[in-house]
């Protein structure tokens, strides 16, 4: 309990976030959708490390800490994956998943 | 209701409403929109808990930094115009039903479990000083030796996508 927030809430709201991103990631062809899903899903991680942090151990710093590392992840892959979109994107003129079937040069 | 529940009310609708739209609006660059709300209805409730360096990592970092990369490359990429194709039944149905199973076992697993009382410790800790003394003490609950990896894979990342972009001389 969180100041009348119980932490059973933050952890639906977490849990409904993360599923709508996985519903994304297997429906969406497009592969900048894709990575939009993808950060969904690890924003919902780090809604629940935060929430389980300060609710059940308000004296530690764990949880945050791993939503920066997370965060920080986020950020590498998301720049990686956007070179590797441009890429593609500059060999074949589409970045559909299901046209992208060509990975050799 | 008190107000923080009332805040976690909004936040939690935002989030919810507007990552259902990232998913299914079929124009690329209202869903980035849409994602730039969410991103900044999770730092409003990274704020409500108390969390205000977190919140404001994820501002700048996500809302600030990401969304603005995914909208560049959104418009290299594709015509501002442009709608994608509705995604077919055959590939909605097993989707949907693959996300709400686990949605839905996954929110009775929460709602059954029972969470035991806050360990009560001493003081607040969220203050900036302490999050800085900790990510570089190589003590207990120290932080330098993952705060070092990510530098060196943050360096990795950024020569990557310099060499992965950059054109080719043919």
């Amino acid at each position: 309990m969180f100041e009348g927030v119980p932490l059973h809430w933050f952890l639906i709201t977490g849990t409904i976030m993360f599923f709508v991103g996985i519903y994304g990631f297997l429906v969406r062809k497009n592969l900048i959708t894709l990575l939009m899903s993808l950060e969904l899903v690890l924003n919902s991680v780090n809604i629940n490390f935060v929430a389980i942090n300060k609710i059940l151990y308000p004296g530690h710093l764990e949880g945050m800490f791993f939503s920066v590392f997370i965060i920080a992840v986020a950020a590498a892959e998301a720049s990686v994956a956007i070179a590797i979109i441009i890429n593609i994107y500059r060999r074949l003129v589409n970045i559909d998943v299901e046209k992208v079937n060509e990975m050799k040069y | 209701m008190t107000i923080n529940q009332f805040m976690f009310a909004i936040f939690a609708a935002i989030i919810i409403i507007f990552s259902i739209l990232t998913v299914t609006s079929r124009r690329i660059l209202r869903a980035a929109t849409f994602l730039l709300f969410v991103l900044v209805a999770t730092a409003g409730m990274y704020f409500l808990l108390r969390f205000n360096f977190l919140a404001a990592i994820q501002l700048t970092l996500y809302a600030g930094g990401i969304v603005v990369l995914i909208i560049f490359s959104i418009l290299l990429t594709s015509h501002i115009a442009e709608k994608l194709d509705a995604p077919s039944w055959k590939k909605v149905i097993p989707a949907f039903l693959a996300a709400a199973v686990g949605a839905v076992i996954t929110i009775i697993t929460i709602l059954q479990y029972d969470f035991p009382k806050a360990i009560v410790a001493d003081g607040d800790r969220t203050n900036i000083r302490e999050i800085a003394q900790s990510l570089i003490s190589t003590e207990k609950f120290g932080y330098a030796l993952p705060f070092e990896v990510i530098s060196i894979l943050l360096l990795a990342a950024m020569v990557g996508a310099i060499i992965l972009a950059k054109k080719r001389k043919d």
